[in-house]
């Protein structure tokens, strides 16, 4: 399976550096270190919350409430900084974060204690935090002008030539990719998500695991809505409103099975790559916005298809090869 | 029907046997996967009105035999004959449409349907314009399960309200609704109880009568004697014997079987049984079982046995912290347990082997070493942080101890054989240094060759000092390797029997059954 999985990675990685490659021949610059940086900071976000959402997936769960939970810290931190100028940022990080492990906390809850499927779960508190954000700020936008200068910058501070926001990410994927494969709870996501049954007679804590993955999630969620409000300057209802769906989108092609158990740190970030370079991509070679979307869209199935034939392969099904003798 | 008793069926069995050409003939069938070969130019022939039983080893064919009759492999090389003419059977369709069918091991039925619509599932009876006549089906779904002896069951009760063993009369019933003329039976007693094994007999022998080739695999001897004309033998993909079951003994097709001659499949051995390890008392569950109480001593098996349904499982799951009980004390070396979960019972040594290996027990994608760390992670690791080293370490000496093959313990569990992964399944509970180790039904479902290095192993286990309690619904596996048998009913314990040789298998059989004793006689 390791290898099946390696080869995934190495496709998608080689799907990205083809379209960066395509790119270049029709705009030069596009492959460039410094664009390149610049699609890598401008997909920082998406890889931070697509790694919260892996962990989640890999229980057997989702949580579409990703999003919202962003939205509703980010509008948190933002009118905090706007009404107590004088708290340090870092604090402000820490608060963002603390609250989105709240809300993930309370997603997890509901899954562990009333054993409620995710997927219902979340969707309702998608719905609810979105809408604690218009009771909090009374319907109002949090502005630039209302934020101080390093609530912004903080995103924003080159070090070694990669502004901090990227950083940020590059080092929850470091510590991402210890906790799954060099941490007992990374090893009982992975296994109760394979098989929750002989998780459970191995002493596994079933419920409790998918908690701490929602716990994980949201946590993220809250840090990434500092990292979004800071670095679009604006707090409002509307931040990220429906970007969980491109969260999910972003770890269904980098090869994590919706199913569970089967799903790599590296596959995340490639697949949230792969969404960031299209991104970029296509706008530059002059194609419209509404292709860019059907594309994305494509690019889901495809990898799905993708994912489908390696579980096939892998002999998963009752009837395995059924489709696959004639 | 229901009043057909067991010598009828004796009586009727030669009668529509004699004197006819194989319905359906497999000549020169091979099929090959990457790397095996799954069968080879093996031959089989089904009669009507006979029941063919297709025996070998795990590994033997076949399941792969299986799926080539019912459409679902396409033979690489040699021909399938059904009635003198040879076909190809492309689809499951195909083989469906030529009049085979097949009951499987897990009945591969819909839950959430009726009865009926499961029996009549892509051939109801319809009205004009293609509508379903639901007035029809529920008719001669009613006509059918009378016929059968399970008028009781009405069609449009959903399947899932059923037992496994009825499941299997809907399986059977659907067959007969099709005019299905060649029924494979796929280990269909797997899951079954003693008295349902008898029901799912009788329907075997009117179907029989009715003129049907059946082919029944079984790993059960017993059985296969009890309602088989006929065998073929499988080893290694290859057909290694066939002909009529009255001129072979036991012995015999064991030995074809396996290559072999297996004298012994019970190892006895003598060991020194200790004092008092594990005590139960009073152990109550609110709606499944109700004051157990019980001794383990150190270095005995002691054997649970009761029919499907009667609570041994369930006892099990509360020692081990998966259920937990309403009442009740359980002593560990003079210690009280209090297992609030699994984690709580595993620390405190006492381990659960689940019955059910693929669903319960292996986790297919991880590799061995982390399957056998599992349930010793708590252990091996230190803050929340792996030791790998330690983890391959504890894996290579647990499996080198069961003498697993594998090429090498990164690879993942999925890929090894069923004998193979109960190894890993074992040596993943040795790896916690228990001090009781439960296996429930430890050789349910594997050859007779594995089941004889279980029991030997189950052997080396109290000659090492632990204590088994082993739950087993197979009577043989019961009194050949149980120091003290203890028979459950309907939750609570019906009898405590030392299996000194004294005790015979109609007194255990008739207590967990609670049979008179003119009915077991």
């Amino acid at each position: 399976m390791k290898r099946l999985l390696r080869t995934r990675e190495i496709w998608l990685g080689a799907a990205v550096a083809a379209i960066i490659i395509a790119t270049e021949l029709r705009a030069p610059g596009f492959g460039s270190l410094r664009n390149l940086m610049e699609v890598f900071n401008n997909t920082s976000i998406l890889m931070i919350l697509a790694l919260g959402q892996m962990a989640v997936i890999l229980t057997r769960s989702i949580d579409l409430s990703m999003a919202s939970n962003l939205a509703l810290s980010g509008m948190l931190v933002a009118l905090t900084n706007a009404a107590y100028p004088g708290i340090p940022v870092p604090v402000l990080m820490l608060m963002a974060t603390g609250f989105g492990l709240v809300l993930g906390a309370f997603n997890g809850a509901l899954v562990w204690r009333l054993g409620i499927p995710a997927i219902v779960v979340t969707l309702g508190t998608l719905t609810i935090f979105r809408g604690l954000i218009f009771v909090i700020a009374g319907g109002q936008w949090v502005n630039a002008d209302q934020m101080t200068t390093d609530f912004v910058q903080y995103t924003r501070i080159p070090v070694l030539g990669l502004p901090l926001l990227s950083w940020y990410a590059i080092a929850i994927a470091v510590g991402f990719f210890v906790m799954m494969t060099r941490t007992s709870i990374g090893r009982a996501i992975y296994a109760i998500g394979v098989n929750p049954t002989a998780s459970v007679y191995a002493g596994i804590d079933v419920g409790r695991t998918k908690f701490l993955a929602f716990c994980i999630s949201g946590a993220l969620s809250g840090f990434c809505g500092y990292l979004w409000v800071s670095r679009y300057v604006i707090g409002s209802v509307e931040v990220a409103n429906g970007y969980e769906l491109t969260v999910v989108a972003a770890c269904v092609i980098g090869g994590i099975s919706i199913a569970g158990g089967v799903g790599s740190v590296a596959g995340a970030l490639l697949g949230a790559l792969f969404l960031g370079v299209i991104n970029s991509a296509l706008p530059v070679i002059n194609i419209s916005p509404f292709w860019q979307m059907a594309i994305s869209g494509a690019a889901i199935i495809f990898a799905v298809v993708l994912n489908g034939r390696t579980n096939k392969s892998r002999g998963r099904l009752i009837l395995k090869s059924a489709e696959t003798v004639k | 029907m229901s009043t057909v008793n067991a010598t009828d069926m004796d009586d009727a069995r030669p009668a529509a046997a004699a004197g006819k050409g194989p319905i359906l003939s497999l000549r020169g069938i091979t099929k090959t996967f990457p790397g095996v070969r799954a069968l080879n130019a093996v031959s089989l022939d089904l009669y009507p009105g006979q029941v063919t039983a297709l025996i070998g080893e795990n590994g033997a064919g076949k399941s792969t035999l299986v799926k080539t009759l019912t459409g679902i492999y396409l033979p690489d090389e040699g021909e399938i004959v059904i009635k003198g003419k040879p076909v190809a059977l492309t689809s499951a369709h195909d083989a469906f449409e030529r009049g085979i069918t097949a009951i499987h091991q897990e009945t591969v039925l819909f839950d959430e349907l009726s009865v009926a619509e499961n029996i009549f599932l892509g051939h109801s009876p319809r009205k004009r314009w293609g509508m379903i006549d639901w007035k029809a089906m529920h008719e001669r779904s009613k006509s059918l399960l009378a016929e059968m002896g399970i008028g009781h069951v009405a069609p449009d009760t959903p399947l899932k309200e059923l037992g496994i063993a009825s499941k299997h009369l809907v399986a059977v019933a659907r067959a007969m609704s099709i005019e299905a003329e060649i029924v494979i039976m796929d280990e269909p007693t797997a899951s079954l109880s003693h008295k349902e094994i008898e029901d799912l007999f009788v329907l075997i022998d009117m179907l029989r009568q009715d003129g049907k080739a059946i082919l029944f695999i079984s790993h059960k001897f017993d059985e296969i004697y009890r309602i088989a004309d006929r065998y073929t033998v499988f080893r290694d993909g290859e057909m290694v014997g066939e002909g009529l079951l009255k001129d072979a003994s036991q012995k015999q097709i064991v030995r074809m079987m396996v290559g072999r001659a297996v004298d012994q499949i019970f190892p006895k051995r003598e060991t020194e049984i200790g004092a008092p390890v594990l005590k139960v008392d009073g152990l109550s569950h609110p709606t499944e079982f109700a004051d157990i109480g019980f001794e383990l001593r150190q270095g005995e098996i002691l054997g649970f046995y009761g029919l499907v349904g009667a609570g041994r499982s369930e006892v099990m799951q509360a020692l081990f912290g998966i259920t937990r009980p309403s009442a009740g004390t359980i002593t560990l070396d003079g210690k009280p347990v209090e297992a609030k979960s699994p984690a709580d019972a595993i620390d405190a040594g006492i381990v659960y082997v689940p019955e059910e290996r693929g669903k319960q027990g292996v986790v297919v994608d991880l590799p061995i070493f982390q399957n056998v760390s599992l349930p010793s992670l708590r252990k091996t690791s230190s803050n929340g942080f792996l030791q790998l080293a330690e983890e391959f370490r504890l894996a290579r000496e647990y499996t080198e101890r069961l003498d697993l093959r594998a090429a090498s313990l990164s690879q993942t569990a999925g890929t090894l054989s069923g004998g193979n992964q109960q190894k890993v399944v074992i040596a993943k509970w040795l790896a916690t240094r228990p001090r009781v180790i439960i296996l429930d039904e430890p050789t349910k479902g594997i050859d007779i060759g594995s089941k004889a290095a279980v029991h030997e192993f189950m052997g080396d286990l109290v000659a090492g000092g632990l204590s088994v309690i082993m739950v087993s619904s197979e009577l043989p596996e019961i009194m050949g390797m149980s120091d003290r048998i203890i028979v459950l009913r309907e939750g609570r314990i019906a009898g405590v029997y030392e299996n000194d040789g004294s005790l015979d298998a109609e007194t255990l059989v008739s207590v967990a059954a609670d049979i008179g004793e003119e009915a077991a006689a």
